[in-house]
């Protein structure tokens, strides 16, 4: 009969209708600025750098290795190179970050400079509404506006942010160990590639192109189950 | 006291009062020209303020079907959206094609305003409250529908565009073909009422047997009649599914391409009109008018009674808008003259035969023929038609 | 060999209209053109007798750039080009590298790989019925419904990968990060509800009058066409075409999963949309499958790094089924970390060669329904 499935359809429309005053499923609008969708945990927006305690400007992780300046696809980040040392938090003396720009109108948010990073210096921010009006500097942020707190950090990603601590922890007890050991009159164990901890960076901190360790690949690896950490990272599983 | 002493007529005739009251303090040479002005006023007056109203309804109704919501920030629950919408085509850059005729270019839009107008001076809007009782009110509800056509082509000629030339050659082509079932639906309606004013035949369908109304609705010849009705009358004002002439996601706004501004606004201003209007006159042939629907519902004026009647079409409006795709323009045509035009022949063949068949008890003899008459074609015709494309539900094999 | 006639590049015109020949630019800006894209319509009435496309507004110089970029750094730019699936795209790119370099990957990583590739295969079908039925002109509804759904499958990439719709998720030798806590449990949730949109959508469209009108018999592929066009993907398969790269090719681990082909037989507009619509609920048994069974195990070949991927010299051609159709990248390494020579094959530029053929003698109105089967993205066949 004619109109049939015009009639079929017209159903579905006043179903739609009436259903949308009843059931959240059929009205799924989230009235922006008044209500937010909660945020997903993995999101990644624009990066930002990551420093520990109080102070940015000697907590900062970013030791100005410039990897993340060269793996950049679209070559947003400026790096310019400090001229003295300071101290890092394992206590050795590395260079730092005199200016460190990136530009968010360029920036693409792959993540990659966050992958690359050996010393989890730079992270992916949550922040999507960051308008200016400023269109000549407003949208180059420099490592002022950069720099966030490890405890933010926390905030936003909780699951990455345990992780990374943990292993910078497991990093630093190593070189504490590695440094009483060498106290003693023993040949120090390399402290850096250690396979057993999951430290992300140390496997991929050597720059030589060559596979990093000729160590066996363990056999036990951690079981992954769907609850993994979010903070596995190539070459993590050593 | 002024509220005790008032009673449910004087209600239903309150416009009426009004208007002799103001009537009288104007001396009388001048008379006939203000009663005319104090007439049209409240016209000019409550069909924009519709039209403002169903623009939000119709966004915030297709919302909801849509799932989201309509406008809503625009004043309480969105309803201040005309108001917004009005400024922002009034300061909108006017703008012309270098080439386009300019003359005929600023008229159309004024022309359609006014012949949408027009129509509703024969539309009887309560009891007594019309504004001319021409005794062949129908005929010129559609000889002023007519001008629609001609400023619709103004428009798009005009323009000196190819989207817009393609737009008027398929609205000129789509509303002719629709005029004429349009006409002969409401021929029916004439037949029985046995005249062309609109008053009479309001009048002729505001009595009841028991609690059940007399409307045209409720013989078949008036359910076929009106479908047919209402189905030329979406056509005639441009609406989905029959909105190829301004398909939006083909030729971007056909005819009215090239108006920007406040010429866009009247256009849109325009269109609800006659949308308006021909729902009007559908309310007025075949669902009584002003007359309430049951018998001890006659407190409530009549003028509520025909806004609300005007209300529950254009949900329909909308509701089909917000389902239907678009038919193709040589579809349309095939609709128009293949199945509609027939249809509203017969029609008015089985009318005939209602008047001239004995009732039976309930009517019930007259009810089977006359249904039987109409169903028969119309199913033949359609599987007919459907068979002539094949158009089937097809199913599907799979690989391996 | 079957003699193949090919139809006359342009229908002539009834005899004397010659001089009322309307050629009017379907222009760049246009709402239903999927984006920047221009057709040069040559119109007799409402007959298009010639048509050409021009298309260009969105190149981007993506081969050039992958040249002078690094192999991971161009695993974002491939997001880029059909950027409706980005994953398949990713995936695309992965599988012609790890060609390219000899890398194998581990299981646990296949099976995301499934998933997520049919997840936008789900994604990217019912984005297209939707805007195929707003070009039709039902105002919308359709493609709210279709988008509905498609905010779940987002929030689910959001979770896994970071991003909605730029995932970048895909490394060499496997996929960047394992799933979050409680995200299978989420995907099977959103698996579950999808029949639901389609038995919706299926009420409200296909048995649809005005639809079956506008669509059956407009816009017919022949088989012989389809395939010496080079058509791939839904669109040959509606004209009768089994040619599904997933069992040809049988890459990754399609070949654990049992699922159907749905072909079609006469190559229209009903067709193509039909097609697509069995494919998403093809794709709801394997996604149950892979979701059953993913087991543990690592998500990237331990051998592999982000930094100094030098492939030895040698060259790759690495095809999947996208949704689309026949996505394939070939690329050419000369021992450093930088490729010589890197292609995309997009399907939706091969798809949308016999646009002219498709649309010859049908209305102005069809062709922007049969431009919308065709399914192209602007971003994929300018790259």
């Amino acid at each position: 009969m004619i109109g049939n499935g015009i009639l079929k359809g017209l159903a579905e429309t006043a179903r739609n209708f009436f259903g949308s005053y009843v059931s959240k499923d059929r009205l799924t609008t989230v009235q922006y600025p008044e209500q937010h969708i909660p945020q997903i945990e993995a999101t990644r927006d624009f990066p930002f750098l990551v420093y520990d305690g109080a102070d940015w400007e000697s907590g900062m992780r970013c030791v100005a290795c410039q990897i993340c300046e060269k793996e950049c696809p679209p070559k947003c980040i400026l790096i310019t190179k400090s001229t003295d040392k300071k101290p890092d938090a394992v206590g050795k003396p590395q260079f730092y970050p005199a200016v460190f720009d990136i530009d968010i109108s360029v920036c693409m948010s792959c993540q990659i400079c966050v992958e690359v990073c050996p010393f989890d210096a730079i992270k992916m921010d949550v922040q999507f509404d960051l308008p200016t009006d400023d269109r000549f500097g407003g949208l180059l942020l420099d490592r002022h506006k950069l720099a966030k707190s490890n405890e933010y950090y926390h905030q936003i990603h909780p699951t990455e942010a345990t992780a990374v601590d943990t292993a910078l922890a497991a990093e630093r007890a190593k070189a504490a160990a590695a440094k009483a050991a060498a106290a003693t009159p023993k040949p120090a164990a390399p402290a850096a590639p250690a396979p057993a901890a999951p430290k992300p960076a140390s496997s991929t901190a050597t720059p030589a192109p060559a596979p990093v360790a000729p160590m066996p690949v363990k056999p036990a690896e951690p079981p992954i189950k769907p609850l993994a950490s979010e903070s596995s990272k190539p070459g993590e599983t050593k | 006291m002024i509220a005790a002493a008032l009673t449910t007529q004087d209600v239903d005739q309150i416009f009426v009062l009004i208007k002799h009251a103001l009537l009288a303090c104007v001396p009388a040479a001048l008379q006939p020209i203000a009663s005319a002005v104090l007439s049209i006023i409240p016209i000019l007056v409550a069909f924009p303020l519709l039209f403002a109203i169903t623009t939000v309804l119709e966004r915030k109704g297709l919302g909801r079907m849509q799932n989201r919501y309509g406008p809503n920030r625009v004043g309480p629950a969105g309803f201040f959206q005309p108001i917004a919408d009005g400024i922002k085509s009034l300061t909108k850059e006017d703008v012309v094609p270098l080439s386009a005729d300019h003359a005929v270019h600023f008229l159309a839009p004024i022309l359609l305003v006014i012949a949408a107008f027009l129509g509703y001076a024969v539309l009887p809007i309560g009891r007594n409250m019309v504004l001319v009782n021409l005794n062949a009110g129908v005929l010129f509800f559609f000889a002023v529908g007519s001008v629609v056509e001609l400023s619709v082509f103004m428009a798009g000629w005009s323009s000196r565009s190819k989207y817009s030339l393609l737009g008027a050659m398929r609205a000129i082509a789509q509303m002719i073909s629709y005029e004429v079932p349009l006409v002969l639906a409401s021929v029916v309606v004439i037949m029985q009422a046995g005249s062309l004013s609109l008053v009479t035949i309001v009048e002729s369908q505001s009595g009841y047997t028991g609690i059940f109304p007399h409307w045209y609705l409720f013989t078949p010849w008036g359910i076929a009649g009106f479908i047919l009705f209402m189905i030329a009358a979406t056509a005639e004002s441009n609406r989905s599914p029959f909105d190829l002439p301004e398909g939006e996601s083909e030729i971007i706004a056909g005819y009215f391409i090239e108006y920007s501004g406040f010429k866009f606004a009247l256009f849109f201003l325009a269109e609800y009109l006659g949308m308006f209007a021909t729902s009007s006159l559908a309310i007025t042939l075949f669902l009584g008018g002003w007359a309430a629907p049951l018998s001890f519902l006659t407190f409530i004026p009549s003028y509520v009674w025909f806004f609300l009647k005007l209300l529950v079409l254009i949900c329909f409006f909308i509701w089909i808008r917000g389902t239907l795709p678009r038919l193709r323009m040589d579809q349309l045509m095939g609709f128009a003259w293949k199945f509609i035009l027939p249809m509203a022949l017969l029609n008015i063949f089985v009318a005939g035969l209602w008047r001239f068949l004995p009732a039976g008890p309930l009517n019930s003899i007259r009810w089977l023929v006359c249904i039987g008459v109409l169903a028969a074609p119309c199913i033949v015709l359609s599987f007919s038609l459907k068979q002539k494309k094949k158009l089937l539900v097809r199913t599907y094999h799979f690989a391996e | 060999m079957s003699t193949l006639t090919l139809p006359t590049p342009f229908l002539s015109p009834e005899p004397g209209h010659e001089e009322r020949l309307l050629e009017i630019s379907m222009g760049p800006q246009h709402p239903s053109t999927h984006g920047v894209f221009r057709m040069n319509v040559v119109l007799d009435g409402e007959r298009v007798v010639r048509l050409k496309p021009v298309f260009g507004y969105l190149h981007r110089n993506h081969e050039k750039i992958a040249e002078n970029e690094t192999y991971l750094s161009s695993m974002p730019y491939t997001d880029r080009l059909d950027y409706i699936c980005s994953l398949t795209n990713n995936w695309g790119y992965a599988l012609a590298v790890e060609k390219l370099a000899g890398i194998t990957v581990p299981e646990r990583a296949e099976y995301l790989r499934v998933i997520t590739g049919e997840l936008t295969r789900l994604l990217n079908h019912a984005c297209l019925l939707g805007f195929l039925l707003q070009d039709m002109g039902a105002s919308g509804t359709p493609l709210m419904y279709a988008f509905r759904e498609r905010e779940k499958i987002l929030d689910l990439f959001e979770a896994l990968t970071g991003a909605r719709m730029m995932c970048n998720y895909m490394r060499f030798g496997g996929c960047r990060v394992d799933t979050p806590a409680g995200w299978l449990d989420q995907a099977r949730k959103v698996v579950a509800e999808f029949p639901r949109f389609l038995d919706e959508f299926e009420k409200l469209l296909v048995s649809n009058e005005i639809l079956m009108e506008r669509t059956q018999g407009v816009g017919v592929l022949s088989r012989e066409l389809a395939i010496s066009s080079a058509i791939s993907g839904p669109m040959a398969r509606a004209s009768g075409l089994n040619y599904d790269i997933r069992k040809v090719d049988a890459y990754g681990i399609y070949p654990r999963f049992t699922f159907r082909v749905p072909l079609g037989k006469h190559g229209d507009v009903y067709d193509r949309y039909m097609i697509r619509f069995l494919e998403m609920r093809e794709s709801l048994k394997i996604l149950n499958d892979a979701l059953r069974d993913i087991p543990a195990g690592p998500i990237i070949d331990p051998k592999s790094k982000p930094r100094g991927f030098r492939p030895k010299p040698g060259e790759a051609y690495g095809r999947i089924e996208a949704p689309k159709g026949e996505l394939g990248f070939y690329l050419i390494s000369d021992g450093s970390p930088n490729p010589y020579r890197y292609r995309v094959r997009p399907p939706s530029l091969i798809n949308l060669t016999v646009l002219e053929d498709l649309c010859l003698g049908h209305n102005v109105a069809d062709v922007v329904v049969i431009l919308g089967s065709v399914d192209i993205v602007l971003g994929e066949v300018d790259r």
